[in-house]
C-alpha cells in the first residue's frame, strides 16, 4: 500500500505534467454541471467569433454604401444602420472590442484587488485598516457612478474605460481575497513556513494565494460580464469609446433616435450584449457550485 | 443597541466625509483650467483673474477644500457653472424622480421576486423552478437600458399603453399620472434586481424549509400554507433584507442610466449632462448625493437587520 503511493507519487514526477486528482475531480464535477456546461459553450463560440469576427463579416464594417434603415434580409441578416452600414458586420467586429474591454476590466480588478486583500490580510494592523477604509470608499460609490466619475476625470477612450470599470469592482476582489487571507494566515502550513523562515512574499505567493483561487476564479468570470455590461452602460451614456470604434453599446446608442423607425439597430447589440453575459453568469455559477464558494458575487 | 447604531452611525458619517474629500480632489485632478471653459468666446486674461477671484479658484486648493467642506456642512454645494441655478435647487429637483424610479423599481421587484421565489423553492427541480430561475438568470444578464428601449418599443410605440418619456410630478399631475411615468423605466431596473432577489427567497426558503422548526410544525398539524408563510418565508427573509440594502447600489446605479433612455432630469440625468457640460460643482454634488443616499440606506438596512433577527449580536 505504502509502496504503492510512492510508486505512484514517483511517477507523477516523472510523467508530463498529469492532472492531479484535484484536477480530474474538478473537470468530472464540472461536466455534470449543466449551468457551466451551457456557460461555456456560449463563452467558447462567443470567443471564437471574437477572433475570427473580421473575417466572418460579410461586408467591411465601415463601408456605409448600402441603403440606410434596411430591415433584416438575406443580404443584410440584421439589417442596416442610418449610415447605411451592415449591423451584422459591425457587431462582429465590436465583439472583439467587447471582448478585450470585458477581460481586461477583469484581470485588471482581479490583479489590483488580489494584491490589495492579500497584503491587507495578510500584514494586518495599519496597513489592514488603510486598505480596508480606501475599500470601503470604492464601496460607497454604486460602480457605475464611480465609473461615470473617473471617465469625468480622465476623460472617455477605451483604456480609460477600461481603468475606471476595473477600480469599480476592485473592492470585490480585495473583499473575498483578504477573508480567504484572514483564515489561512493561522493555517498550520502557513504558521510551518513562517517557522522555517520563509519570507513574507514567498509564503503569500506560495502557500497563501494558491488557495485563494477557488473564489477568485468564481469572482473574475463574473468580472468579464459585468465589465461588458458597464463598458456598454457607459458607452450608451455617451462617455464610452470613440465613435470610430464599433462596440455593441456604441451600435446601440446609435440605434436609440431610431428605435420606432429601424428597432433592429438596437436590439441586435442587446441581445447580443445580454447572451454574452448569460454565458458567463452560467460558468461563474457553475464555478461556484463546483468549486463550492460562498459569499462571492452575490449579484450573479 | 444603542451603542451599536451610534458606532454604524459615526462610522457612515466618517466614510461620507471620505467620499466627499475623493471626489474634491479628483476633481481639480481634471486638466484643463474651467475657468477657461466657462468664459468660452469670451475669454481675456483679465476676465479670467476676475472670474477665478469671484469663485476662489486663485486660492490654494487646501483653503478651497476647507471653505468647501464648510459650506457643506452648511448643506450648501455651490452653484452651477454652467447654469444659474444652484446646485442645491437641481439636486432638489432631481431627488424626487430619482427616488421615485427607484422605489418603484424596489416595489415592482420585491412583487414579482417573493412568489416566484417561493412557487420555484416549493416546486424545487420542477419545469416551473427551470423556467423561474432561466428568466432570472436572463434578467441579471441583460442590460437594463436595453430593456427599457424594449419596453418603450412595445408598451408605448406598439400597444400605446404607457408614456415613453418624461416624468409627471405627483403634485401637479396627480397619481395616475405619476405612476403611469413610473411603471416602465423602473420595470426596466427592477427586472434585474428582482431576478436577484428571486434568488435569494428561493435560497433562503430552501435552507429555512428543512430546518427542524418546519418539521415541528409540520408535525403539530398546521397546514402547509401556514407552514410555509409564517415558518419558512419569515425566516428566509433576513438575508432577503441584507441583499436589499446592498441592492440599493444596483437601483441607483440602474436610475443613472435609465433616465437617459427616458429623458427624466433626475440626479442622474443631471450628473450625466454635467460632465458633458464641465459643470465640476454640479459633477461634485450629484456623485456625493448618491454616495450619501447609498451609505444611508445600507445603515437603515444594518439596523433593521439586527431588529428582524434577535440571533445577531451588535458586534
Amino acid at each position: 500500500m505504502a509502496n504503492a503511493s510512492l510508486a505512484s507519487g514517483l511517477k507523477a514526477v516523472d510523467a508530463p505534467a498529469p492532472m492531479s486528482s484535484n484536477q480530474r475531480r474538478f473537470w468530472r464535477k464540472l461536466r455534470g454541471e449543466r449551468k457551466a456546461m451551457i456557460g461555456i459553450v456560449i463563452v467558447i463560440v462567443l470567443a471564437v467569433v471574437a477572433v475570427l469576427g473580421p473575417f466572418l463579416a460579410p461586408y467591411d464594417p465601415d463601408a456605409d454604401d448600402f441603403d440606410l434603415f434596411s430591415p433584416p434580409s438575406m443580404d443584410h441578416p440584421l439589417g442596416t444602420d442610418s449610415f447605411g452600414r451592415d449591423i451584422l458586420s459591425r457587431m462582429l467586429s465590436g465583439t472583439q472590442v467587447s471582448f478585450t474591454v470585458g477581460i481586461s476590466v477583469a484581470l485588471l480588478s482581479l490583479v489590483v484587488g488580489v494584491t490589495l486583500g492579500l497584503v491587507a490580510g495578510y500584514f494586518g494592523g495599519w496597513l489592514d485598516s488603510l486598505i480596508s477604509r480606501f475599500l470601503d470608499l470604492l464601496w460607497a460609490f454604486p460602480e457605475i457612478i464611480l465609473a461615470v466619475g473617473m471617465v469625468a476625470v480622465f476623460g472617455a477612450g477605451i483604456r480609460n474605460i477600461i481603468i475606471a470599470v476595473a477600480l469599480a469592482y476592485v473592492d470585490d476582489f480585495a473583499r473575498v481575497v483578504r477573508a480567504e487571507v484572514l483564515r489561512l494566515r493561522e493555517e498550520e502550513y502557513s504558521l510551518a513556513a513562517r517557522a522555517m523562515g520563509a519570507s513574507h512574499a514567498r509564503i503569500m505567493l506560495r502557500h497563501i494565494l494558491p488557495n485563494t483561487l477557488a473564489p477568485i476564479i468564481v469572482q473574475a468570470t463574473f468580472a468579464v460580464g459585468l465589465g461588458i455590461l458597464a463598458e456598454s452602460g457607459l458607452t450608451f451614456l455617451g462617455l464610452g469609446v470613440s465613435p470610430s470604434t464599433p462596440t455593441w453599446g456604441l451600435i446601440l446608442n446609435e440605434g436609440r433616435d431610431f428605435i420606432q423607425r429601424a428597432w433592429w439597430i438596437s436590439v441586435f447589440p442587446g441581445l447580443a450584449i445580454m447572451i454574452t453575459v448569460l454565458g458567463l453568469n452560467l460558468l461563474g455559477d457553475g464555478l461556484r457550485d463546483t468549486l463550492d464558494v460562498k459569499g462571492v458575487n452575490e449579484a450573479a | 443597541m444603542t451603542q451599536y447604531i451610534i458606532r454604524r452611525l459615526v462610522h457612515s458619517v466618517l466614510i461620507v466625509w471620505g467620499c466627499a474629500t475623493l471626489v474634491f480632489f479628483l476633481i481639480r485632478a481634471i486638466p484643463g483650467d474651467p475657468v477657461i471653459q466657462m468664459l468660452g468666446p469670451e475669454y481675456t486674461p483679465e476676465a479670467a483673474d476676475a472670474l477665478r477671484e469671484r469663485l476662489g479658484l486663485d486660492e490654494s486648493v487646501f483653503t478651497q477644500y476647507f471653505r468647501w467642506m464648510g459650506n457643506l456642512l452648511q448643506g450648501d454645494l455651490g452653484s452651477s457653472i454652467t447654469g444659474a441655478e444652484t446646485v442645491n435647487s437641481a439636486i432638489l429637483s432631481g431627488l424626487p424622480k430619482t427616488m421615485s424610479i427607484a422605489l418603484m423599481a424596489f416595489l415592482i421587484a420585491t412583487a414579482i421576486a417573493i412568489p416566484t421565489g417561493v412557487l420555484a423553492a416549493l416546486k424545487r427541480n420542477s419545469f416551473a423552478d427551470f423556467v423561474v430561475s432561466f428568466v432570472a438568470f436572463l434578467g441579471v444578464s441583460m442590460p437594463s437600458f436595453w430593456f427599457g428601449i424594449i419596453l418603450i418599443l412595445i408598451f408605448a410605440v406598439q400597444l400605446g399603453w404607457l408614456p415613453s418619456l418624461g416624468y409627471a410630478s405627483i403634485a401637479e399631475e396627480g397619481f395616475v399620472e405619476w405612476i403611469k411615468h413610473l411603471i416602465l423605466p423602473s420595470l426596466a431596473i427592477g427586472a434585474g434586481y428582482a431576478a436577484i432577489l428571486m434568488r435569494f427567497v428561493r435560497a433562503g426558503l430552501l435552507e429555512a424549509m428543512s430546518s427542524d422548526y418546519i418539521r415541528t410544525a409540520r408535525s403539530k398539524g398546521m397546514t402547509e400554507k401556514r407552514v410555509v408563510i409564517a415558518h419558512g418565508l419569515r425566516n428566509s427573509l433576513i438575508p432577503v433584507v441584507t441583499i436589499a440594502g446592498i441592492q440599493v447600489a444596483l437601483l441607483l446605479s440602474g436610475t443613472v442610466v435609465i433616465e437617459t433612455v427616458f429623458s427624466i432630469r433626475g440626479i442622474g440625468r443631471l450628473l450625466v449632462g454635467a460632465i458633458f457640460d464641465q459643470d465640476y460643482p454640479m459633477v461634485q454634488g450629484a456623485i456625493l448625493v448618491v454616495a450619501v443616499i447609498f451609505v444611508f440606506a445600507n445603515l437603515f438596512v444594518d439596523i433593521l437587520y439586527t431588529l428582524l433577527d434577535p440571533r445577531i449580536k451588535y458586534g
